[in-house]
């Protein structure tokens, strides 16, 4: 009866705001991959991404002062990791798995060698400009859909603005079907004189993109600064998010909700002194993926060329 | 990611590939590839405003200078070596464990809670208990993640990351509650008795018989995969589930020893570091070993006795990094650039090399 009692005390407006404010980082990232799967092209390095825009969006916003620098900032690095990426794994055939976590994990050694450097040994207490939530009057109000949807930072809007253009513009614009295109038929692709790579290339910059929005979100909104290896795995749990959300846009949103709503949850259970010791309340997180991954892992088709690699000429 | 294990019916393109990548390398690429990654850290490094000659030769200095300093090498090799062979025989089954660090704690925590209750026994029986556990808990570990794939199709990349974490913070619990020392206010374990701790092997240093350990380990792997049928058996598995499923292998059982294979040489590592170094399990048991090991067992070409001597390497990198960190200044965080960089640019030219060979299966694809 406690633990029920709990629940529903702990389910108020608080809770919400807080599921939005941990889904939104999750959310951008596997927005952008859905571009990048799609298109055939796999984004291991969603992670290292992150991480890396996370780091030059505090370092930019801290040193002019402009939020909106610090977020373009973040963006262009996570555009400039996915186009390393898309190098090896595009133009090149090497491994995208292999490579990506190569890339994620050279991120952590360079953005703690770049943050050490630029802030001195001292440690991780550079506050930066926050991005202050902006609520749009009168829906603010609305109960759980408002602190849910409409008392937040405009980087959250974005991600759900993110979400509908997603969906028209795989749905109904060219590029959207070229993009499927390229993932499930290369060939068909080509022999229309349209660029498998290029597309895929593309594809990967889009996704490069929107996780830099997400790594930028975690230094500008969720917290005012940088602490090494901040990202602590999201870049992997939206790539379970992905799969939880079969790839479309709607079902990535409540993927990522649902991630979101576990990290509230258990952050309130750390706030309220439950007796549950703290570090099984950090794990849940990590087990929801991995649950996801057991349960769904095998029930998602893929497209029918994702991952490999293509080449004119080449079967 | 997910179609990894959703078609582990059919080759997925990866698998195939990391055996190419790894294995069809030509050697001169290598040192090639480190020379041209400690440039760019020199140039990181003349950006940081420190000199690189300066800092590379604090570095060598670092890792070579004194018999300790040599002693310092061999034992930071030491677990690279014995998770990196565990990483390389994975990949040559085609599984790619990205979760060794999770399982290397899991080793370390369960070896310094046998030792404690072992304490009082004869030093042989101590340790073998500990190495026991330790691999036991880190195949256990290891096998979560075999059983979710072979099973139910999760990805292992992501499922032993996400474990890494819950270890993580599992250890985490046990040495902040039930298995802290209450004399200390750390979060650690009570110190291990003297039957315990591994032998030392060079007096006057604090290299303990763990380098043996891990030679003898990586030369067993190298033998296994030449002249074992368990071996040949995995590498036709990991080169060709399907082929190796038409001939009859059991597929998924060999995915599943591999994999608790690997995590039970993580686990052992992490009984060594309790018992040849640390002499207790603290939270901050490992640097990153097993993430490290990753790049040891790709730099190694997925072979035992590459993983070997990438490890010693990459031991050399770390120990002079420690150095070169206190004596000049520049975050040890470079040395784990010089050593990510190294294997990106392996990969880079190896691919670079696939794409001009005009062969019709360079894809990796059926």
């Amino acid at each position: 009866m406690d633990i029920l009692n709990w629940i529903v005390s702990a389910s108020g407006e608080g809770f919400f705001s807080a599921t939005m404010r941990l889904a939104v980082p999750l959310l951008l990232a596997a927005i952008g991959a859905i571009y990048a799967e799609r298109a055939g092209a796999i984004n291991v390095g969603l992670e290292g991404m992150m991480l890396s825009s996370a780091l030059s969006a505090a370092l930019v916003a801290s040193s002019t002062g402009s939020t909106t620098t610090g977020l373009l900032a973040g963006v262009v690095t996570g555009v400039g990791v996915a186009a390393l990426l898309a190098i090896f794994t595009v133009l090149l055939p090497a491994d995208p798995v292999v490579v990506g976590i190569s890339l994620n994990l050279l991120a952590v050694g360079g953005t703690s060698f770049i943050f050490r450097v630029a802030v001195g040994q001292a440690g991780t207490t550079s506050t930066t400009p926050v991005i202050e939530a902006s609520p749009i009057p009168g829906l603010d109000q609305i109960p759980i859909l408002g602190p849910l949807l409409f008392d937040q930072s405009y980087l959250v809007y974005i991600a759900l603005l993110g979400v509908v253009v997603t969906w028209l513009v795989l749905k109904y614009t060219g590029w959207g079907l070229l993009i499927r295109s390229a993932g499930e038929h290369p060939a068909a692709v080509d022999s229309l004189g349209l660029s498998v790579n290029r597309t895929r290339f593309l594809a990967l910059l889009v996704s490069g993109g929107f996780a830099g929005l997400g790594g930028a979100f975690l230094s500008l909104v969720a917290s005012n600064q940088f602490v090494e290896n901040m990202t602590a795995g999201r870049g992997y749990i939206a790539m379970a998010i992905l799969i939880l959300g079969q790839r479309s846009p709607w079902g990535v949103l409540i993927a990522s909700l649902i991630f979101g709503a576990g990290d509230a949850f258990q952050l309130r259970a750390q706030l309220d002194n439950t007796g549950i010791p703290f570090q099984f309340l950090l794990m849940i997180p990590y087990v929801l993926t991995i649950v996801t991954l057991a349960v769904f892992g095998r029930k998602l088709i893929d497209p029918a060329a994702l991952g490999k690699h293509f080449r004119r000429g080449h079967r | 990611m997910s179609q990894t294990p959703a078609t582990s019916s059919k080759p997925a393109a990866w698998r195939t590939t990391v055996v190419r990548v790894t294995g069809g390398v030509e050697f001169w690429t290598i040192p090639v590839a480190i020379l041209l990654a400690f440039i760019v850290g020199g140039v990181l490094m003349v950006v940081a405003g420190v000199n690189p000659f300066d800092a590379y030769a604090a570095l060598v200095n670092g890792a070579f200078g004194t018999t300790q300093h040599v002693a310092d090498t061999l034992i930071e090799a030491t677990p690279l070596a014995l998770i990196g062979v565990g990483i390389a025989l994975c990949f040559r089954g085609g599984i790619f464990n990205v979760g060794a660090e999770g399982q290397f704690l899991l080793g370390g925590m369960a070896a310094a809670l046998v030792g404690q209750a072992l304490g009082t026994a004869p030093s042989i029986v101590t340790l073998l208990g500990m190495a026991i556990a330790a691999m036991i808990a880190g195949a256990a570990w290891a096998g979560i993640a075999a059983l979710l794939k072979v099973y139910l199709g999760a990805s292992e990349t992501l499922t032993t990351i996400m474990l890494t974490y819950v270890a993580t913070y599992l250890v985490s619990y046990l040495l902040n509650g039930p298995a802290k020392d209450p004399a200390s206010p750390l979060a650690q374990t009570a110190p291990l008795t003297s039957s315990g701790l591994l032998p030392a092997l060079l007096p006057g240093t604090t290299l303990h018989v763990g380098i043996i350990l891990a030679v003898v380990v990586a030369i067993a792997a190298h033998l296994f995969l030449r002249r074992r049928v368990g071996g040949f058996q995995l590498i036709a598995t990991g080169l060709n589930p399907v082929a190796a499923r038409s001939a009859g292998l059991p597929v998924r059982r060999i995915f599943i020893s591999v994999f608790l294979a690997s995590g039970a040489l993580a686990g052992l590592a992490g009984m060594v570091q309790v018992a040849g170094v640390q002499g207790k399990m603290i939270v901050n048991l490992s640097p990153g070993y097993g993430y490290t090991a990753i790049v040891v067992a790709l730099l190694g070409r997925s072979s035992p006795l590459g993983a070997l001597f990438a490890a010693l390497f990459f031991g050399a990198l770390s120990a002079g990094g420690a150095s070169m960190e206190t004596s000049v200044g520049v975050p040890a965080s470079l040395v784990t650039i010089v050593q990510y960089l190294t294997v990106l640019l392996v990969i880079a030219y190896t691919a670079f090399r696939t794409l001009r060979r005009p062969s019709r299966t360079a894809e990796g694809e059926e």
